[in-house]
């Protein structure tokens, strides 16, 4: 019994990891209506520069937020500014896919021009130190990452519910010609929603990046399993991609340990084409109303 | 307050609007006739900035206003209840007439404007929490208008309001527009249904192909032979 619940809280916790990694993407594409490709090439910028100011300056990990978050919030502006605004007007939409498709290929490249192949490893100050709760261990970094998903969840929930500017956001998500008639700068939008989905992946950069090592390819690692997850909860709504990342990591940690742990992938992508294939609108989509914006 | 010259608007390659000029001085009600095609609808969204004329100059208040996109035209008051309705389906009707008060200019009084606007419509006051797509086409009619009314607007531009819904809701519509006009709006109302909408406006300007072919007093355009066999079928 203890084994087991271990293995629950094992899952609920990568749960939190693959919540923080994914909710980003679904925010973009829930309003712009934009599959970002390089959202895994986002989460590797930030943990290179949260590697970087941790070991250059010998700051904690998590004070990197308050440079990493503004810096990705820019770059997703950049992104949406100079890539895919010009391309909204194409008439075929897949222009888009292609274009991010090559800024993530591009992005790659850059860092293994500047930091090589090798795995960098940001200090961990403690948080791979384990904690046990009676019979339950957990990873300091683990608990603190599944507390700032759930925040972040919630968080973005009352900012699009609650407040004037997320009413607008959802207002250009729902009809755009209408949102412009009502003085909404719709390109503005765009540009500060795509700015707000990068900014959630460099904050989970700087919580993933003392957990696990920093390599060029990380982001590809870590966004199959977004897009699992993305895809699960409906794609666009923030309440799903929570609780897709709890279905996920659960099926992940308890295939691991009663299958196999080399069958964890296995039951993973088996789920997600179950799920292509008698849900393809998400397990949630259309249904739960949870911060659901498109 | 309102004055168009010389302009040529239209999609891309295809111009639609040729050489129009047109005026609507404050409270006053005129209205764009024409048959579909014409350019009326074209006219509204170059106006409010959504199209950007290839030539000639819209002016509001004096000012130069034609290189300016919707949203900025929306905080200068000019504001459009378009055709079909066009409200946002997932929020609820206080949401979405919230949504008519985003411009800065309306923001402030925002509670005060829901009062107004709610005494308008009160059958729009028994729906507040529901979702904009579970109302029949009359009532979403109705928010529309009422979520435009939420702008505090200086201009209020409606394109066929009555498109597409039962005569007797029609007629409720107009009602309702009758009501705005005795308010001393400004209007410019662009309505397939001529007759009703040249009683309720004091001119009117008939479009043909894009141009300004006829303009008078609305009185007069009722009388007016051409108006009579082409517009009123008489």
């Amino acid at each position: 019994m203890d084994v087991f619940l271990q293995v629950v809280v094992n899952g609920l916790l990568l749960g939190g990891l693959f919540a923080i990694t994914s909710v980003g993407l679904t925010l973009i594409f829930g309003i712009v209506k934009v599959v970002n490709f390089a959202h895994g090439e986002f989460l590797m910028i930030g943990m290179y520069a949260t590697f970087l100011i941790s070991t250059k300056l010998g700051l904690h990990p998590y004070a990197a937020v308050a440079a990493v978050v503004p810096l990705l919030f820019v770059l997703g502006m950049l992104t949406q500014k100079l890539l895919i605004e010009p391309l909204m007007s194409a008439r075929n939409h897949d222009i888009q896919i292609f274009a991010t498709v090559g800024l993530s290929t591009a992005l790659i490249n850059l860092a293994l021009l500047l930091f090589g192949a090798d795995i960098a490893t940001t200090p961990a100050y403690g948080l791979r130190t384990a904690i046990e709760i009676g019979p339950i261990r957990m990873l300091v970094g683990q608990i603190v990452m599944f507390g700032v998903a759930t925040a972040l969840v919630i968080g973005l929930h009352f900012f699009l519910q609650r407040t004037r500017s997320g009413r607008g956001i959802r207002a250009v998500a729902q009809n755009r010609a209408a949102a412009q008639l009502m003085g909404i700068n719709v390109s503005r939008v765009y540009m500060i929603t795509f700015g707000l989905g990068a900014a959630c992946v460099g904050l989970a950069a700087c919580l993933v990046a003392p957990l696990y090592p920093t390599s060029p390819g990380i982001g590809t690692y870590f966004v199959l399993t977004a897009f699992v997850v993305v895809v699960l909860g409906g794609l666009g709504s923030i309440g799903g991609a929570f609780l897709g990342a709890m279905i996920i990591g659960l099926i992940d940690s308890l295939s691991g340990f009663y299958i196999g742990s080399d069958m964890r992938e296995v039951a993973v992508f088996g789920v997600f084409l179950l799920i292509l294939i008698l849900r393809p609108q998400g397990l949630f989509g259309g249904r739960l109303k949870l911060s659901h914006v498109s | 307050m309102l004055e168009l010259s010389g302009i040529h608007s239209g999609y891309g390659q295809t111009t639609i609007l040729q050489d129009v000029s047109l005026t609507v001085t404050e409270g006053e009600v005129v209205t764009i006739v024409g048959a579909n095609g014409a350019g009326k609808t074209t006219t509204l969204r170059t106006i409010s900035g959504l199209l950007k004329p290839s030539a000639g100059t819209i002016r509001f208040d004096g000012k130069d206003i034609t290189k300016l996109s919707s949203h900025e035209t929306v905080e200068l008051g000019i504001t459009m209840i378009p055709e079909g309705r066009q409200l946002f389906p997932d929020m609820t009707v206080r949401e979405n007439l919230l949504m008519g008060a985003y411009r800065k200019g309306a923001q402030a009084s925002q509670s005060q404007l829901m009062d107004e606007v709610l005494a308008l419509f009160p059958r729009v006051e028994e729906r507040l929490e529901q979702k904009a797509n579970s109302l029949s086409g009359g009532e979403q009619q109705m928010v529309a208008i009422a979520r435009g009314l939420m702008a505090k607007p200086r201009l209020l531009m409606f394109d066929e309001p009555s498109l597409g819904l039962a005569p007797i809701i029609v007629s409720q519509v107009f009602d309702v527009i009758d009501s705005i006009v005795k308010t001393g709006a400004t209007v410019l109302i662009v309505e397939q249904n001529v007759f009703h909408t040249l009683k309720a406006a004091d001119r009117g300007y008939v479009l043909e192909n894009g141009e300004v072919v006829l303009t008078d007093d609305a009185d007069a355009l009722l009388e007016n032979p051409h108006v009579r066999k082409a517009y009123l079928g008489i």
